[in-house]
């Protein structure tokens, strides 16, 4: 008998007849459990240690508790050195301004960032340049290694005493609810440690599931994981600003001539107000023309949710839910189905889901002339922005569509040269503003056929113009050498920096 | 013949409306140095408006200014800075009689002169806004060659009635003076605002009246209102087709060398031509002249 051929066979062993001394099962400590009484037990029980990398995700947005209540926690240890590996951070991270000053967080990884904590890193506050990565592009890094994550501290809005976690509720009515948890399932799956945290403990099987039990080391239940109000509001209304909907409007007309309207067709729209107009006007031409839609990607609003439930939209592919409306129809529809960050825009996995996109609808705080486009810092070089997908799905659709006002407020959206650029101009496909709007040269095919459909198009110098001829050129912002951000682009290659600001000379 | 369906109001004071006003398809822009700027501002939207109209490119649309009236002092500062701005029309409020018309216009002239702006140049419009406005309507329409339009104020109009806005009875007889003094002197009739703007059924109850009594178009004071308000004035294809058809007949009249021109055995006869025409402008559709 040649037993060698099967690998690991020292590991398996013969326990003899089974009873109540040997059965594994039966031989666990009496209380032996995932759950834990407090935050402090967790990080003690996950083994945190100096210098480790820890992780939030963002799906609670600006009502989110997880992260201030972990890291005040681990100040606590006396715990130092950490770097915070965070899917996205918001306003409400603003108490991490101590923590950075404490030595608590050395460094921090993100998507975006803003209020206090941006513009405190915007003037240095940092030694360490914050690392701004797109949601494809943190996935692949979380899924190679690059980012090795320590513990996993994910909140949950229910949880049940195995680990399986959901972003939604099944069992009360009005409870605290984000929907999908896609960002966080990545984590999960990779972290050397899950700690969940919930503030409801449901009966198991809390199934199906968003975190596996598989994947949860600890659980432990708080009063409140965030501000319902912060988290998610009711539904996502829709824009009475008629600026916004003249955008809207013309996007979908763009949409509708540009070739990829047709049936069985794939999108990705923001939530932003002129995107979810797109979507009524689009859901429109859909209804008139009788045609269907395959799949809706990404940030998944309740408009969206509407037309799945209305049969115009065959499968939804949620990575993060906007609105209450779209976690609901995330709880409730059988193919509304929750994605993680890989399947979403992962650029070393050939099948991620942007890269079937038909087309997508994406928000700018800066064009330029070459078509780059900067989400993340603002007119006056600080940090207020996420990258999010947007070079992901930029990239990976088959027309992008970068949609915003000429001008705000005095500031023109349309430049010669962005502030950072997140997406490059390869990746962008067609603007439309509220005053015009313009191809990419690299895209003749799309020109004509907008222009066939007799819709008016601009270069986008003369649209740049245009903004300029209204609110003027303003001066060029004063940076200092130190470098506060790198920005990432989808496939983690670095494709800007982003300096601290100088202020010494605000006299004008 | 120049559209005057919409007249959209942007106040005098509001930079980001001023800036953005170009964008929402308008006929006509009505910038307001009138009611919708607080008397501590005015100066600020004066100087403001002038500096709009100046720099920014608002072609296609018609530019009207809406002054103060000239009792209050501020109208003749307006017209100063304002004519110089060479807006096409200067909207004049609370307009009672001919000579409230005729006595901006004199300022009008005189700036003009001033200015080295062509005398005639600055079109007028007057807006009517109490009881005696209302009966002097004929005398107000033909008081100036610069008159492009008189319009009904029915916010004032209803305070003079002692009334107040509800299903339009109110403005019944106001309206029906005001469209036909207007004709009478061919020019527009303009109505005046209906201010729910989230109220769309209402605004499009009160658009189909004004467009059956015969008015040119309506105020407006929210951009969303001008695409249903052009909505409702575009012509059916029905009427269309039938206005081409006539001027199909006319053409060919024409090149015959015939005086009268005939559809389907009935003559065709000048105010026939007229409608077609203004019903094809009304649906953007070029005609030779």
């Amino acid at each position: 008998m040649d037993v060698t051929k099967i690998k690991n066979i020292d590991k398996i062993t013969y326990r003899g007849e089974f009873d109540e001394n040997t059965s594994p099962r039966k031989n666990l400590p009496e209380k032996a459990s995932k759950m834990l009484p407090s935050i402090r037990e967790a990080i003690i029980k996950s083994g945190l240690k100096d210098g480790m990398t820890i992780s939030f995700h963002h799906h609670f947005r600006n009502g989110d508790y997880i992260v201030n209540m972990v890291l005040d926690e681990i100040a606590k240890l006396g715990i130092k050195d950490l770097t915070v590996a965070a899917s996205s951070l918001t306003s409400c991270h603003a108490p991490m301004i101590e923590h950075i000053k404490n030595g608590v967080v050395t460094h921090i990884e993100t998507s975006g960032m803003r209020g206090d904590l941006a513009e405190a890193v915007s003037r240095g506050l940092m030694d360490t340049p914050v690392v701004f990565r797109s949601h494809g592009g943190r996935a692949d890094a979380i899924a190679s290694g690059d980012i090795h994550i320590d513990v996993a501290f994910l909140g949950a809005p229910t949880c049940d005493i195995m680990g399986n976690a959901n972003g939604y509720n099944r069992y009360e009515e009005n409870a605290t609810m984000c929907g999908s948890l896609g960002y966080a399932k990545v984590d999960a799956e990779y972290a050397d440690c899950v700690v969940i945290i919930t503030d409801h403990i449901v009966p198991y099987p809390n199934t199906p599931c968003g975190i596996p039990a598989v994947d949860v080391r600890y659980i432990v239940e708080v009063e409140n994981i965030g501000d319902p109000n912060g988290i998610m509001s009711g539904a996502t209304r829709y824009t009475k600003n008629p600026k916004e909907l003249m955008i809207a409007k013309q996007t979908a007309e763009v949409i509708e001539h540009s070739g990829y309207f047709k049936d069985g067709f794939s999108m990705q729209m923001g939530s932003g107000g002129a995107s979810l107009a797109t979507a009524r006007f689009l859901r429109e031409k859909m209804e008139e023309q009788g045609i269907h839609c395959d799949f809706a990607l990404g940030g998944i609003t309740g408009q969206i949710a509407e037309m799945h439930e209305a049969g115009l939209i065959d499968k939804i592919l949620d990575v993060q839910s906007f609105d209450l409306r779209a976690a609901e129809s995330l709880k409730n529809n059988r193919f509304h189905a929750q994605i993680d960050g890989c399947f979403y825009a992962g650029y070393d996995f050939v099948g991620a889901a942007v890269n079937a996109l038909d087309f997508v609808i994406l928000s700018a705080l800066e064009i330029d002339t070459d078509f780059n486009v900067n989400v993340l810092t603002g007119s006056d070089g600080v940090i207020r922005g996420a990258i999010g997908g947007h070079p992901d799905t930029a990239d990976g659709a088959k027309m992008s569509v970068v949609v915003g006002p000429l001008t705000r407020g005095r500031i023109p959206t349309i430049v010669d040269h962005v502030q950072t650029v997140i997406t490059p101009g390869v990746d962008v496909d067609v603007v439309v503003t509220d005053q015009g709007v313009a191809v990419n040269p690299r895209r003749p095919d799309l020109a004509e056929k907008l222009q066939e459909a007799g819709i008016l198009l601009y270069s986008i110098e003369e649209l740049k113009e245009r903004a300029e001829k209204i609110v003027g050129k303003p001066d060029p912002i004063k940076y200092k050498d130190k470098v506060v951000g790198l920005a990432l682009y989808r496939d983690n290659s670095i494709i800007d920096v982003i300096h601290e600001i100088d202020e010494s000379d605000m006299s004008r | 013949m120049k559209l005057r369906r919409s007249m959209m109001f942007v106040p005098g004071n509001n930079p980001g409306m001023i800036r953005d006003a170009a964008i929402y398809g308008a006929d006509c822009l009505m910038f307001d140095l009138e009611d919708s700027v607080a008397i501590t501002e005015k100066d600020a939207a004066r100087y403001l408006v002038y500096n709009a109209l100046t720099t920014i490119d608002y072609s296609p649309a018609e530019i009207v200014v809406r002054i103060n009236d000239l009792e209050s002092g501020l109208g003749i500062q307006d017209l100063e800075a304002i004519v110089r701005a060479r807006p096409d029309v200067i909207r004049l409020p609370k307009t009672a009689t001919a000579k409230d018309v005729t006595d901006c216009e004199k300022e009008i002239e005189r700036i003009e002169k001033e200015a080295g702006i062509p005398v005639g140049s600055t079109g007028m419009m007057a807006a009517i806004e109490s009881a005696e406005g209302v009966l002097n309507a004929p005398q107000i329409a033909l008081a100036s060659k610069r008159l492009i339009g008189i319009a009904l104020g029915a916010e004032d109009y209803v305070t003079d009635l002692k009334t107040t806005r509800s299903d339009g009875t109110e403005l019944a007889f106001a309206r029906g003076m005001i469209v036909n003094a207007a004709r009478m002197a061919g020019i527009d009739a303009l109505d005046t605002v209906y201010s729910d703007v989230n109220n769309e059924e209402g605004f499009l109850h009160e658009v189909n009246i004004i467009k059956k009594m015969g008015f040119s178009g309506k105020s407006v004071i929210n951009p969303r209102q001008i695409e249903p308000l052009h909505r409702t004035f575009r012509p059916s294809q029905k009427d269309i087709d039938k206005a081409l058809a006539i001027m199909d007949a006319i053409k060919e009249a024409n090149a015959k060398g015939s005086g009268v021109a005939s559809l389907k055995g009935k003559m065709i006869d000048k105010p026939v031509v007229a409608r077609a025409r203004y019903l094809l402008e009304l649906a953007g559709i070029e005609v030779d002249a």
